[in-house]
Order: structure tokens, then C-alpha cells, then sequence
């Protein structure tokens, strides 16, 4: 009897002892040899399984340039796709190392969740999704329509925001998964479907039919779309915003996958320092000499990411527009590495 | 000999701990310990890890704007609205389709029950198939089932199917024209009024009448004749008069009279009727436990058919039926919450879901719906646990 009661104790000593927070997310990835990474449950382009049943997208290169940045290799990622409900709480619990899911950087969920934004991977802006036959022209048509949004998302609020603003009334419905969401407005339960317009573009492709539904041409929300990290762990924080500042700065350096070797060999200094041919840049940051190499080298740039994954050439056909790099107009802009 | 001597002896020492009283107290001490060092341990460490994390946290945030906008509310609730009114507007959609439910429910399941044992073949196999089916089926899909099947069953606004009385189905729901009583209608209610009492008086009069002298006297007829002609009179003497308020199409949907979106309908029906084939099985167990003497002695006493049921065999049937029935309305209430998947702005999906997204309190959200439901269980059981104490058998 007396030798249960210690165990108990024993262990109830090591149960106090083993919540004690500590923030090491680096060491952990290391330890378990992968990087966690939470995605939505499928927009295609950002993060959604192929055609082999792999993840791929522009947020899913962005955990993978992560992986190659940490163990030289990109496949070094599992996934957990997680509804716009559970994502803060999945990062905040430590279920995730990384959460990349179409998430909009805000200032309440910087201040108040205890969460740090890493950077915009995509400058997006909220949009309405109509049926074509129902010959809506503008967003200020919409008076008195019924409207599918998934819960929990900024959408909502913007949503509430416009209607209000322009004093036009309006009918949500709200899903907790956005299949239901969709498929809800496909089944003509809503006149309208709301969300991001780039993710607007992507469910767009996925209709029988896209030609039958029409984006109205209105933007009425800033949505800049990033990856997030647990707030408290600078280590981590400043590995995933120099990965995404490397993806910038090699597209702005026409370094690619392709040419990456060939790169090495290159006289231009930002090149070199780039790919760790001159100076270190790497250990800094707990990592390797090479590690922005390894991103290039397996994941490419953010331009080609782009362009693979969402760009004018793929179903979703977005144009790069705001996400242009700040050279040609754009707003993506790296720090420089040096 | 032997027996003397052990007699004489002392009895044997032992030390005090392994004298069980002592040492139960000893144990329930150390548990009552344990358990209070445990929950201080788990609170103690949640709002350290909270604080850790740099997360914001308390109850301030139930009086800031929401933001947002919900559906479908039984009070006005806008933009501007805090996030206590969301917590409300939760719970009054979580208790209207409980409640609905819970009546269809038991209608439709004691029809079956019933059903169920009936002689006619057709009837008992027909409700065996609909309970066996129904209740090997998780809910979960049958809503989805009724949600999106039935939904894209239904016509498109601009060809609604048109009702009589001017109500309208389509996609959007049911929609039905709003009565608007004028000031003089509350007299219809004060008759109405009268007319529960008159019927009680009615009742308890009869009762006396039927123990003093055996005569009976049909109360069910005369109350309700009581209260036709009480409303009849009062409606033309004060002039009351109801107007309709129809629905109206207009750009996208209809505007005016009362909606029930398909949400609604789709989990008050899938609630309803899954719930119903529980129940059934409840009420079947009920009579069955009846022993078949009961029915025989009542008919040698010769009570006609309606009072044998009456008196002798549903009120031994409650006593079975009561208890499993509660647990059933306790399992629909807790189900509703299922309605978030198809879209139903009930508690979960309103105030765990979207106010949860919003705010960010987790677990403050989440204690506050389970608080709630823990409530609504409770209290639900404690009603029920009242009427099973009147209906129960008094043992003599």
C-alpha cells in the first residue's frame, strides 16, 4: 500500500515538473525529426491534397521550405488540417510548430492570443462569389441576400462590417467546416459565398461548372494571409521570417530550383551570402551554413511557388498582383540578408 | 477448557491503523486531499501556461461588441450586439429546438411504441423497420441527410412551391404569414384563461361527484364545449380582430411573416424523429412490463377498455417508462449541438464556435457551454425526477 502511495506521489512531483512551459520548438522539431504544421482542411492552391494525395500549395511550400531550412529535406513535415475554430488552439497547445492556414494577420489575434505573425505569404482581400443567372452586378446589389460563411474567420466580421456600413440588410449562415459552406451555397441554400477572393478563386475551379458563378468586383477587406508561430519562442520565430524573407530574396536575386547550383558559382555578394557561400548566416539561427540554399534547392522561390501553385497558369489563375515583388510593383519585400 | 482460556485473554492488540474505522477515515482524508491538491494543481497550471503564452484572458469580454451577425435569433441581435447577447441567442435557438423536438419526439414515439405491439401485422413491422433502421444510423448523418438531400429537393426562391393560406417552401425554409393580434385580442386571452380554470373545476367536481355516487359525467366534452363558447362570446363582444402579415417576394427572398430556415427544420425534424425510435423501444418495455394479470383483473372488475388503459395499465407502465425517458430527452437536448454542422445558430456553433474564433477565450467559451448544458440536464432531470415521484406506485 504504502509503495502505491509514493508511485502516486512520484509521479503527481513528475507531472508538476513536466508542465513547467519551456520554449525550445526548435530542439523539439529536431528531436522528433519533423515540423508540424497546421493547414486548412483543403483550399486548393494554399494548402490541399494532389493528385498523389500529397499536400501542396503556396502555404504548404511555405512548412516545407521550414523542413529544408532545419533537415536538408522538404518531405520533413506532417500535417494537421484544422477548422478556422481550432487552429489558434491547436498552435497554442503545441499540437502544431507552425500554423499556415489562410490565416488574416489582425491586431487582436497578435496582442491578444498570444501568437506572433511571421510575415504575408499573401496579400488577400475578402470577396463575394454569386451564381451568374441571378444578374448581380456590385456587392451594393446584395440588400436582403442570404450569405454562407464559414464561423470563426475574420470573413464574418467584414462581412457585418460592410452590410452595416452601407446599410444594406442581410442573412448569414454559418458552417463550422467550409465544405458545408460550400457546398450549402451550391445547393443554392445562399445567393451569396464569401470569403478571401483568392479562396473564392480556388472553390471557383472546383464547381462543375465555374463559368455559371461570377466574383464581383468588389474588395472590401484587407486580408493578408501569413504563417503563425507560438509567441514567447524567438528562436523558432526568427527561423520561419528569415525561411519566408529567403523565398522573397531569392526570387528577387532570379535565384530558382533550377539554377541554384549554378547560383553557387555566382560573383554577386547577395547571391553568395544568400547561399552561404560567403560569410554564415545559418548557425545564427540554429541551423546550417546552406539553409537557405536547401530552400531554394527543394522548395524554389516564392515566385515559382506562387506560379505552381496558384498562379495565372494553374486552374485557381490568380495574377500576382499586390504579391508582386516591391521591384515590380508588388508589396513583397524581404529585409536584406546580411 | 480452550474456550475459557481465550475468554480470559485480552482481546488481540492491533495496531490502530489496520482498525478499519480508523483507517477509513484515514483514506477518505488522503483522497479528499489528493483531489483538492489536484484540481488547485490543474487550475493553478492553466493560468500560469495561460499567462505564459502571453494569452489574454477573464469573463471582460462578454460585454464587448460582438461583431458579428447570427442568422437566425429569437430577439434582435446586430453587429453592435456583446458577446453575453450571443451567449443568449444560443441558448434560446439550443432550447427551441430542444424543446420542439422533445414534443415531436414523444408523440411520434409513443405512436410507435404502441405501433410496435399492435395485432395488426402490417403496423408492428412497419415501426420495427422504422426503429431499427433509424436508431442504427448515426445522427449525425441522418442530419446531413435531411440538410443537404431534402435542401436540394426543395425549388429555388423564385419557384416556390405556394401553400395554401399564403405559405411558401423553398430553399430558404418555410415561411409562413405572422398573425398580428390587435390591442383587443388580449380579452381572448383572459377567456382562455377562465375557460383552464372552468375545465379544472369541471374536473375535480366530476371526480367528486363519481366517488360520492358512481355517476359519471364527461368532462373532456363539457371543458371543451366550455372554452369554444367562452372564446366564441368574448371574440364578438370585444371585437378583437387578427390581421396576417404574408410573405412577400421580393429581390432575393421572401420578406415579411414568420421563416423557419431549412437549418431549423432539417435538425428539429432529424432530432425528432431519431429521437423517437429511443423511445419507442422505451414505451414498448413499459407496457410489456405490465403483467398481463393487471389487464385481466381490471376487466373481471369490469372496467371498460379506456379505463383499464387509464387506470391500470399506462400508470404501471410510467413507472418503467419514465426514468430511460428522461436519459432520452437529456441525449436529444445534448445532440442539438450537432446542429452546428449543418448550420444551425444554436449555442455551440454561435457561442463555441464563432464567438470562440473571435474572442479567442477558449476555455472561458467552453466552460460557459458546458456550464450550460450541465444546467439544462440537471434541471431537465430534476422535472423529470419530480414527475416520476407523482407518477410512481405508492407501495402499500
Amino acid at each position: 500500500m504504502q509503495i502505491k502511495f509514493l508511485a502516486i506521489a512520484a509521479a503527481a512531483a513528475l507531472t508538476f515538473g513536466a508542465t513547467a512551459a519551456h520554449a525550445d520548438t526548435l530542439a523539439d522539431v529536431k528531436a522528433k525529426g519533423y515540423v508540424q504544421c497546421g493547414v486548412t482542411g483543403g483550399v486548393a492552391g494554399f494548402s490541399a491534397p494532389d493528385a498523389n494525395n500529397e499536400w501542396a500549395g503556396l502555404e504548404v511550400d511555405f512548412c516545407k521550405a521550414v523542413a529544408a531550412a532545419i533537415f536538408n529535406d522538404a518531405t520533413k513535415v506532417r500535417y494537421t488540417p484544422l477548422t478556422s475554430q481550432e487552429r489558434f488552439t491547436a498552435l497554442s497547445a503545441g499540437e502544431i510548430d507552425i500554423l499556415s492556414r489562410t490565416t488574416t494577420w489582425t491586431m487582436s489575434r497578435d496582442t491578444q492570443l498570444g501568437i506572433k505573425f511571421i510575415g504575408t505569404m499573401y496579400y488577400d482581400g475578402q470577396g463575394f462569389m454569386v451564381r451568374k443567372a441571378d444578374g448581380i452586378k456590385s456587392a451594393l446589389d446584395l440588400s436582403g441576400a442570404a450569405i454562407c460563411i464559414e464561423s470563426g474567420t475574420t470573413t464574418e466580421l467584414n462581412a457585418a462590417d460592410y452590410f452595416a456600413t452601407n446599410k444594406l440588410e442581410f442573412n448569414t449562415v454559418v458552417f463550422v467546416d467550409q465544405d458545408e459552406v460550400v457546398k450549402a451555397y451550391e445547393d443554392g441554400r445562399c445567393d451569396v459565398y464569401t470569403t478571401d477572393a483568392s479562396a473564392l478563386a480556388a472553390e471557383r475551379s472546383k464547381f462543375a461548372v465555374p463559368d455559371d458563378h461570377i466574383i464581383l468586383p468588389e474588395i472590401i477587406s484587407k486580408e493578408p494571409l501569413g504563417p503563425v508561430v507560438r509567441q514567447g519562442d524567438d528562436t523558432w520565430f526568427n527561423i520561419n521570417r528569415w525561411t519566408y524573407f529567403a523565398l522573397l530574396q531569392a526570387e528577387e536575386l532570379g535565384v530558382t530550383q533550377a539554377n541554384v547550383d549554378e547560383m553557387l558559382g555566382s560573383d554577386n555578394p547577395e547571391i553568395k551570402r544568400l547561399l552561404g557561400v560567403e560569410g554564415d548566416f545559418g548557425t545564427p539561427l540554429g541551423l546550417t551554413k546552406d539553409w537557405a540554399y536547401q530552400i531554394v534547392k527543394l522548395v524554389g522561390n516564392y515566385g515559382e511557388s506562387f506560379n505552381r501553385n496558384v498562379g495565372p497558369d494553374t486552374p485557381i489563375g490568380l495574377a500576382r498582383g499586390l504579391n508582386a515583388l516591391w521591384k515590380d510593383g508588388g508589396l513583397q519585400y524581404a529585409a536584406p540578408i546580411r | 477448557m480452550a474456550m475459557l482460556e481465550s475468554a480470559g485473554q485480552q482481546p488481540p492488540r492491533t495496531a490502530f491503523y489496520n482498525d478499519p474505522v480508523v483507517r477509513g477515515i484515514i483514506y477518505q482524508v488522503v483522497v479528499g486531499v489528493l483531489l483538492v491538491v489536484f484540481v488547485t494543481w490543474i487550475v493553478h497550471n492553466t493560468s500560469i501556461n495561460l499567462a505564459a503564452q502571453g494569452k489574454t484572458t477573464g469573463f471582460d469580454f462578454l460585454g464587448k461588441t460582438a461583431g458579428f451577425p447570427i442568422g437566425f435569433s429569437l430577439f434582435e441581435f446586430t453587429r453592435e450586439s456583446t458577446y453575453w447577447q450571443a451567449f443568449l441567442v444560443g441558448i434560446t435557438n439550443t432550447l427551441l429546438v430542444a424543446v420542439i423536438a422533445i414534443f415531436f419526439s414523444t408523440i411520434i414515439g409513443f405512436t410507435l411504441g404502441i405501433a410496435r405491439l399492435s395485432s395488426n401485422f402490417l403496423i408492428s413491422r412497419l415501426a420495427t423497420i422504422y426503429v431499427e433502421t433509424i436508431r442504427n444510423i448515426p445522427l449525425l448523418l441522418q442530419l446531413f441527410f435531411w440538410y443537404f438531400a431534402v435542401l436540394k429537393a426543395m425549388p429555388a426562391v423564385k419557384d416556390s412551391f405556394a401553400l395554401p393560406f399564403d405559405m411558401f417552401i423553398n430553399q430558404r425554409g418555410l415561411f409562413v404569414p405572422r398573425p398580428q393580434p390587435d390591442a383587443q385580442f388580449s380579452w381572448i386571452y383572459v377567456a382562455i384563461l377562465l375557460g383552464l380554470v372552468g375545465a379544472f373545476l369541471i374536473q375535480r367536481w366530476a371526480k367528486r361527484r363519481l366517488e360520492a355516487t358512481g355517476k359519471r359525467f364527461p368532462v373532456l366534452l363539457s371543458s371543451a364545449a366550455l372554452m369554444i363558447v367562452l372564446v366564441l362570446v368574448v371574440w364578438f363582444a370585444s371585437g378583437a380582430a387578427v390581421t396576417f402579415d404574408p410573405p412577400v417576394l421580393n429581390r432575393f427572398n421572401f420578406k415579411g411573416g414568420l421563416e423557419l430556415p431549412p437549418e431549423f427544420v432539417a435538425l428539429a425534424w432529424g432530432l425528432s424523429i431519431y429521437t423517437a425510435s429511443f423511445i419507442a423501444e422505451t414505451v414498448r418495455a413499459g407496457i410489456l412490463a405490465v403483467n398481463h394479470g393487471q389487464t385481466e383483473a381490471a376487466q373481471s372488475l369490469g372496467l371498460k377498455d379506456s379505463d383499464r388503459l387509464r387506470l391500470v395499465v399506462i400508470p404501471q407502465a410510467m413507472r418503467v417508462i419514465i426514468p430511460p425517458l428522461t436519459s432520452q430527452y437529456l441525449n436529444l437536448t445534448k445532440n442539438s449541438s450537432l446542429g452546428a454542422a449543418i448550420g444551425y445558430s444554436e449555442v455551440v456553433n454561435v457561442f463555441a464556435g464563432t464567438a470562440l474564433g473571435q474572442s479567442g477565450r477558449a476555455i472561458e467559451v467552453i466552460a460557459m457551454t458546458m456550464a450550460f448544458y450541465l444546467t439544462i440536464s440537471l434541471l431537465t432531470s430534476a422535472i423529470m425526477n419530480w414527475y416520476n415521484a407523482r407518477v410512481a406506485l405508492v407501495e402499500r
